[in-house]
């Protein structure tokens, strides 16, 4: 198992805890909305962000909203698939740390192992699989771990203390905590109860904590930042990449980039 | 206990590598939950009385067994009919509702939601929620919401709420992704009931539990027919509860050869069908590891079968297992011969089947020359045509 000290993304945030701020997260799925503009994408996301999530498309989305379901259909019918995105983060050639965002069934198909060694002479920093909660499989939880790339763990609302327990007990590099019930998607408010749920995290482990689900604005993005250690946004930048383009994602990302500044 | 389930076959939620539960963190705390109530509930007499007490007197078990002679001319042997087609809503679905129905009313869960293919397990579920005055709400593809109008009918009569889900392949692959969706954004106050045995743990031994009626009543009913057990026992498989519930009845009897049916759509090679066992290869799809149809890259491939019940590219865990270990003989019957099937049948015994169990019949039809004079088949007749008399119309014309 990777320890604290030496993955990539525990210097990511260490480096943002003497900053003083927050980590800016973002979400692409890759392959959308073309293959060229993705790949455009994830270069202007990575002058943004400290962490990159690039989404691996998969054809039963059951986590995601019709937002990101979307991106992932249109990803596919541009023939992306799990060996494109390797490709693609690889052209990409980005310095921010990358995560793979997946469902498992991609990653078993390629091979769990396999997948291992390839991200990780591409660089890529960790892998988050929205279908493998804590526990669920040994065969696959056990390599990821002793990989050199961090196995990230999602902890939902519903995560009760026992829950909590097991899951940070093997999450590397940080926890994504899931700030409401449901699935991925912009809201217009955030989750009441977040910082009750932030709270009962921090009690069980000294991993960063990146919130996401529902966040959109400028505005949600500070809130979040005064008590999180890294703000996910997906859907609202898969949107307005999806609509406006990857000019339109920059100068959205620079808002809530700005956003994060510590106060003077 | 009033009743005898089977032995539980899943360690630790897994039917050899099958199974598990691979689904959102949202959704663990509630399977765990939902995993204890049941482990409790199965050594619960009081459950299990009310359970029987319901399939009693709104199912009207247990079904009969009835004797096919004209078609057991055809199939050169003799062919015994397990009816769950005369059971209330026309199918065997209704067995796993209730159950699960009271599992939700033990926990306070008012609100239930359902996917649908065929639409037998929507109209089971609405049927047994308007019965406990449950909020019921049905995701079905748009697709079969087209194919089964006569379905979504009476399930919107019997105060359910059907969705018609458009993403995706818009059949019930998609509309189990869409209840899965609703579940992980209303889990306090909802249970889902799932309608074959396949999902996350605990879903898959407890709907074999609640079909293992069939085989049991099956089993006891054919020792009194004919003083022996059955040369073979046969049923359609989609997710495959039908032929979950009749199989473990017979599981321990090694003499008992047991065939499940899978749709081969256009045919198995065509990247048509639905023949999950037959064509696909491990991988994990609605929270759990089984047989999948799917291309290299792990992308989950379009089903296809004439039968909307038998839509879909996964099945049951157990069934991967059972398959694994040879226990089960797999077999695939295409659109053309099940049609064919569903009209003779109906012909020779005055029975208009359901396109999904029109398939097992057509296996048997075909399987002459295979018998023994003093053989006997056991056929699960899972579901009553009537739902799918305009669609077949449509395919070969108004004069059948």
């Amino acid at each position: 198992m990777t320890s604290l000290s030496d993955s990539r993304l525990t210097h990511t945030w260490a480096d943002l805890r003497r900053a003083g701020r927050a980590g800016l997260v973002p979400y692409l799925t890759a392959g959308f909305p073309t293959i060229a503009d993705s790949r455009d994408a994830l270069r202007v996301a990575a002058s943004h962000a400290d962490v990159l999530e690039v989404g691996v498309p998969f054809s039963d989305p059951l986590a995601d909203g019709p937002t990101i379901q979307a991106s992932t259909f249109k990803a596919l019918e541009n023939g992306m698939t799990l060996p494109g995105t390797l490709e693609l983060i690889a052209d990409a050639a980005v310095d921010t740390p990358v995560v793979l965002f997946s469902y498992l069934n991609p990653v078993m198909q390629y091979g769990v192992e396999r997948l291992m060694r390839d991200a990780a002479e591409l660089g890529i920093a960790g892998i988050l699989l929205t279908d493998l909660p804590a526990g669920a499989d040994q065969t696959i939880e056990e390599p990821i771990q002793s990989s050199s790339l961090d196995l990230i763990r999602l902890l939902a609302p519903t995560s009760d203390s026992e829950r909590i327990a097991r899951t940070v007990a093997g999450a590397q590099g940080f926890l994504y905590l899931v700030a409401r019930l449901g699935v991925t998607g912009a809201s217009a408010e955030l989750a009441t109860g977040l910082a009750d749920q932030i709270a009962s995290v921090r009690a069980a482990t000294e991993l960063p904590l990146a919130v996401g689900f529902g966040i959109s604005t400028p505005e949600q993005v500070r809130a979040v930042a005064a008590l999180a250690d890294g703000v996910v946004v997906g859907s609202a930048l898969v949107d307005v990449l999806g609509r406006d383009g990857v000019a339109a994602a920059d100068a959205f990302l620079r808002g809530l980039r700005d956003a994060l500044e510590p106060v003077a | 206990m009033t009743i005898a389930l089977p032995a539980e076959t899943a360690v630790a939620g897994r039917f050899g590598p099958y199974g598990g539960r691979y689904v959102p963190e949202t959704l663990v705390a509630a399977l765990d939950d939902l995993a204890s109530l049941y482990d409790s509930v199965r050594n619960d007499a009081s459950f299990w009385g009310e359970y029987e007490c319901l399939l009693r007197d709104v199912v009207g078990r247990p079904s009969r067994l009835t004797e096919a002679p004209r078609f057991s001319e055809l199939a050169g042997v003799r062919v015994l009919l397990k009816r769950e087609d005369l059971n209330h809503t026309g199918a065997h679905k209704i067995n796993n509702t209730i159950g699960q129905a009271l599992l939700a009313r033990r926990m306070g869960k008012r609100r239930i939601i359902a996917e649908t293919g065929a639409g037998q397990h929507g109209v089971a579920t609405a049927t047994i929620c308007a019965r406990f005055g449950l909020e019921c709400v049905v995701y079905m593809g748009a697709e079969d919401v087209e194919r089964q109008a006569l379905n979504v009918y009476r399930m919107k009569l019997l105060g359910a709420t059907v969705i018609p889900v458009t993403s995706g392949t818009r059949t019930l692959k998609d509309a189990t992704n869409e209840a899965l969706r609703d579940w992980v954004t209303n889990v306090p106050t909802t249970h889902y009931i799932i309608g074959s045995v396949v999902g996350p743990d605990p879903f898959p031994r407890m709907v074999r539990d609640f079909q293992s009626v069939i085989g049991r009543e099956s089993r006891e009913q054919v020792l009194e027919r004919l003083g022996h057990l059955p040369t073979a026992v046969v049923a359609c498989v989609g997710g495959g509860s039908n032929a979950m519930g009749m199989f473990a009845g017979f599981l321990e009897d090694a003499d008992v050869a047991l065939v499940g049916v899978e749709a081969a759509g256009e045919g198995v090679t065509t990247g048509h069908h639905s023949a999950t066992l037959t064509a696909g290869r491990p991988g994990v799809l609605h929270g759990a590891m089984s047989y999948l149809l799917q291309d290299a890259d792990g992308q989950v491939a379009p089903a296809h079968s004439v039968s909307a019940g038998l839509d879909y590219p996964g099945v049951g865990p157990e069934h991967s297992w059972l398959r694994d270990t040879g226990r089960v003989r797999y077999e695939a019957v295409d659109d053309k011969a099940a049609l064919a099937a569903f009209q003779t049948f109906t012909r020779l015994e005055g029975i208009i089947p359901a396109l999904e169990t029109a398939h097992a019949i057509a296996w048997l039809a075909a399987s002459s020359g295979q018998w023994q004079a003093t053989d006997a088949v056991l056929l699960c007749l899972s579901g009553r045509g009537d739902k799918d008399v305009a669609h077949v119309a449509s395919i070969l014309g108004a004069d059948a």
